[in-house]
């Protein structure tokens, strides 16, 4: 009952911030930033109550869960559950909500209301993505955080907006739709084969199927994953879309629309159709590192500053796919880690950028060089997760990052390797934007002032999270250890052999401790 | 006749009884009120008068009709359709030159044909019903006969319904010449007697009525009329051509084609499916080079015909209820559609340029949001009604493995979204100069306001909970 209250009280406050608008401008603002962090404060409570309680036997996979029936005829229910997993990402969801709320607190004049109407109904429809166990309703929830945030892009975006709005919607609609045929072919697939007809997640798992079948089907779930998340060559959408949205909108872009599409890998591609999955590992291994690779030269031949970090985050989001294909419990969590420290380290980078263009009216990177001269704290945080974003040991991104790799090398040694390249990479291109843009003579002559106490506490509070998960990244992993052994488990579940399945570490109590120390201490 | 019949005929008595009144009405004195209230009050009466029908325990009348769950249900559809434009036309008509009460007399009569199609067991009831539905358009769509287009869509339409209804004519012929009979059931009974040669001609005379509807449908290929006469009628005659014409033809197809089995045949099959994905991809395709909102929905419309068809020729257990909720979707979404389109318009010409709807969101915000429901509604985008429409479109396809035809389905339906975004980043954008243009200088009249309301709301109902209409779909078809 609570996951209804939170996403449909988002909804509501979405709606009320719209009407609020007419009062005055303050009050679409602080609604949205109540409602969000009522929904947060909720959340960690949740979180506070179920950390490291989340039995696997004695709850069954779900720490709450609620279920109705909405469209009976064809077997569709109103069913949401959340283990730890879906914890992990709803508190995200919120914590980045507020941030593009607190970003956009002044940047955003026009149409106020309208803009966090908007704000809202992506964010509880990403919400709904993270806890919808029954497909016809993941479905409903995917499509839905379409709309709004197209809105977010074309109306508030800036010069090329319309272009990078319309290929988004487009791009991701495209994904949307070839889900849709997956679903109703297993739903088919399912009911054929053993007489019910169900979307409900748990029922579909280990659906019996021919080998062919699984893989079209597969590929269907994946053209709208791989499209979200982005997969080279399907990524072409996301340096628009991010370079041309709002701060907000390149926030919550970046931080869970791209992370909707690796949750939807983990929690339904793999578990839904294991053997193809299986087939198909090798090939996205090497896609994923074909993503990292190209994703950072790209990022470094960009002269448009917010561009540059867009691609960054193709580079970023390759290592996800890696450690989701390698499918091991240590991949796996780096994965999730990979997401929560990207999602707050590029955010902060895209709101580094607002705020910059805000001060200088431009994203050339030509433009800039020796800003530290002028804004010290702006900069000096901004170097921060610039290192952040390469992988310096000690922030969350690095705990991930060689959690990834460490899992990937069970799998595949070569492509492993090929994707360490992606971390020396990353500090080149980490580097030279920050030498670029900050460091050097103030040759423009910039005089700026610098961060505002708003601006300092969104990027200290994100800063501080970052050291948080790269300190003591126990706080996440034991959250979501249990759903991805539960995840794995039924996957090995279905299947006769899973080579990449049987690591030593993965098997035992400590599983989830013995990499998570490595990775604090080296 | 027995009493009987003649009570399950009554809601098509109110119908064909009321366009009489509105004649004399006009013969004592021209008052536009007057005629108006007699038109919604005969189109309300009529709509109050099918649950009655439902209370007979024999609901056939003559050889010619049969009032069954179905027909009623699609008559409600069609009568709260005629109710919704009829509100919407109030304002419009008002502002307009010339003479205006023969409108509601022409409305009537469209509303009572394609009425008497969907209740029709028979080729004779079919035809009777088309021609009357026919004619009513003939007249409608040249109303405005001072504007050139209006009348150049009229003939455009009047040769091509012509050549369609002499297509349906020689195609019911050479059914009524193999089979003997041209009521439908039996048709459906006698058809397996046919040895190979009779079944030859029985399967062209089935094509030619499949081409005769093709026309009135507006599929492709015979849907070259549809762009023009869009364009040309007056607003709400194309959003009658849009919704009633074509939901009745539909309504119809599904009803004959469904009673005879056409799966049965390979080759009715194929000229189906090739309809379907010429359709689907032509209508789509071809709207993306419009750059009228009239004509956008004209090749729109095309491509829904086909993805509806697609269901059609599924005929799986889900095709009835598939093909019927996205039949209700999609006339609900366009009736807004047009609906805001009506509202546009002022007496000069309609307000069917895309620069028409630049920054209407600003300017209307409550209009252009109703048009970006509908749109995204067409668009089958959640919280609308399309989107379960299209769901089940694709299920329908989907459990009977017609992959090909459901992978067309959803790949052009995602072409189609580009020029639906189209309108809406016009309406969303900053508009060139405040105060200017058609759009913003017409005002919303009560009946307008409160038709919009109604369809926005049920479009947006039929999303959230759909599971009534879904419940009550099933039982139509015995």
């Amino acid at each position: 009952m609570i996951l209804t209250c939170l996403i449909v009280a988002i909804f509501g406050g979405g709606i009320l911030a719209w009407i609020s608008s007419r009062w005055g401008q303050w009050w679409p603002r602080w609604i949205s930033l109540g409602v969000l962090s009522a929904s947060l404060i909720t959340l960690i409570a949740l979180w506070i109550k179920y950390f490291g309680r989340a039995g696997v036997a004695s709850r069954g996979p779900w720490l709450i869960e609620i279920d109705r029936a909405w469209i009976p005829q064809l077997g569709i229910h109103f069913h949401l559950a959340m283990d730890g997993l879906s914890l992990m990402f709803l508190v995200l969801t919120n914590f980045v909500g507020i941030i593009a709320v607190a970003a956009s607190w002044s940047s955003v004049k026009e149409r106020v209301g309208f803009f966090h109407f908007n704000l809202l109904w992506i964010l509880a429809a990403i919400m709904g993505v993270f806890v919808a166990v029954d497909l016809f309703l993941f479905y409903f929830f995917w499509e839905m955080m379409l709309v709004p945030l197209y809105f977010l892009i074309g109306i508030w975006g800036y010069e090329n907006r319309t272009y990078a709005s319309i290929k988004f919607f487009l791009f991701t609609q495209a994904g949307g739709v070839l889900m849709l045929v997956g679903i109703l072919g297993l739903y088919f697939v399912h009911g054929r084969a053993t007489g019910v007809y169900t979307f409900n997640y748990s029922e579909l798992l280990g659906t019996p199927m021919a080998e062919w079948t699984a893989r079209w089907l597969m590929l269907g779930f994946l053209a709208a994953f791989a499209i979200k998340l982005p997969v080279v060559p399907l990524h072409t959408w996301l340096p628009d879309a991010h370079t041309q949205a709002p701060t907000a909108g390149s926030v919550i872009l970046a931080g869970l629309v791209l992370k909707a599409g690796a949750y939807g890998m983990i929690r339904f591609l793999v578990p839904l159709f294991p053997d193809a999955a299986l087939d198909f590992q090798t090939i996205a291994m090497a896609i994923a590192v074909v993503s990292i690779l190209y994703g950072a030269v790209l990022a470094f031949a960009q002269t448009d500053i917010k561009r540059l970090v867009a691609y960054t985050s193709v580079s970023h989001m390759g290592f996800v796919l890696l450690g989701i294909f390698a499918w091991n419990e240590i991949a796996l969590q780096g994965a999730v880690m990979i997401m929560l420290a990207h999602a707050l380290s590029t955010g902060a980078l895209f709101i580094i950028v607002g705020d910059l263009q805000q001060r200088i009216h431009t994203r050339d990177i030509s433009q800039m060089e020796g800003l530290w001269a002028t804004i010290p704290k702006m900069s000096g945080l901004a170097l921060f997760f610039a290192v952040a974003s390469l992988g310096l040991p000690g922030l969350g991104n690095f705990v991930g990052e060689f959690l990834v790799v460490l899992g990937a090398f069970q799998s595949n040694l070569p492509l492993a390797v090929l994707a360490t390249l992606g971390l020396i990479f990353s500090a080149v291109y980490s580097l030279w934007m920050v030498q670029a843009v900050f460091q050097g003579p103030n040759t423009h002559q910039w005089k700026l002032p610098d961060m505002s106490l708003r601006e300092a506490a969104i990027l200290l509070s994100m800063a501080g999270a970052l050291i948080w998960f790269g300190l003591y990244p126990k706080t996440v992993l034991s959250t979501v250890k249990d759903s991805i052994h539960n995840l794995q488990q039924s996957v090995s579940n279905s299947q006769t052999q899973m080579p990449s399945a049987t690591l030593p570490l993965g098997d035992t109590p400590a599983g989830a401790q013995g990499p998570s120390d490595s990775g604090g201490t080296k | 006749m027995t009493r009987a019949e003649l009570v399950v005929m009554l809601p098509f008595i109110m119908l064909a009884a009321t366009p009489v009144a509105v004649m004399l009405a006009i013969t004592l004195r021209r008052d536009y009120r007057v005629c108006t209230a007699l038109t919604l009050l005969g189109l309300v009466l009529a709509l109050a008068m099918l649950p009655v029908t439902l209370s007979q325990s024999s609901r056939e009348s003559t050889a010619l009709f049969i009032v069954d769950d179905y027909a009623v249900f699609y008559m409600g559809l069609l009568l709260a359709t005629a109710i919704v434009l009829a509100l919407l036309s109030y304002r419009y008509l008002k502002v307009q030159t010339g003479d205006r009460e023969e409108f509601w007399i022409l409305l009537l009569l469209a509303t009572l044909g394609s009425s008497v199609l969907v209740a029709s067991r028979h080729f004779a009831s079919l035809f009777l019903g088309l021609e009357i539905l026919s004619v009513s358009l003939y007249a409608l769509i040249g109303y405005q006969r001072t504007r050139e287009i209006a009348v150049e869509a009229a003939i455009k339409y009047l040769v091509l319904a012509a050549v369609s209804t002499a297509f349906l004519l020689f195609g019911m012929a050479l059914v009524y010449g193999e089979i003997g009979s041209m009521e439908f059931a039996q048709i459906a009974a006698l058809r397996s007697h046919l040895g190979d040669a009779e079944r030859a001609f029985f399967i062209a005379g089935l094509a030619l009525i499949v081409v005769g509807a093709g026309y009135k449908l507006a599929v492709v290929p015979f849907h070259m009329w549809a762009a023009d006469v869009y364009e040309g009628a007056p607003a709400p005659v194309t959003a009658l051509v849009a919704t009633m014409s074509k939901g009745g033809m539909f309504a119809l197809l599904l009803r004959f084609f469904t009673q005879i089995g056409f799966r049965a045949d390979d080759a009715l099959f194929w000229i189906f499916t090739a309809v379907a994905i010429a359709s689907m991809l032509a209508g789509n395709l071809l709207a993306l080079l419009q750059n009228n909102v009239k004509r956008i929905l004209a090749y729109s419309s095309i491509a829904h015909l086909g993805y509806l068809l697609t269901a059609f020729i599924a005929s799986g257990s889900l095709a009835v209820t598939a093909v019927t909720f996205y039949l209700v979707a999609y006339v609900v979404a366009s009736a807004g559609a047009f609906g805001v389109l009506i509202a546009l318009s002022g007496p000069e010409r309609d307000a069917d340029r895309i620069e028409d709807y630049r920054g209407l969101f600003w300017s209307r915000p409550w209009l252009a949001g109703v048009l970006t429901a509908m749109l995204l509604s067409l668009a089958g985008i959640p919280l609308t009604a399309g989107f379960v429409g299209k769901f089940y479109l694709v299920a329908a396809g989907a459990q009977t493995s017609l992959w090909a035809l459901v992978i067309i389905l959803v790949t052009t339906s995602i072409i189609g979204l580009f020029y639906y975004l189209r309108i809406i980043v016009a309406m969303f954008s900053q508009p060139a100069e405040e105060g200017t243009g058609i759009a913003v200088r017409q005002v919303l009249a009560p009946p307008e306001a409160a038709a919009l309301v109604v369809v926005t709301s049920l479009a947006v109902w039929l999303s959230v909970y759909p599971s009534p209409l879904l419940h009550i779909i099933p039982k139509l078809v015995h």
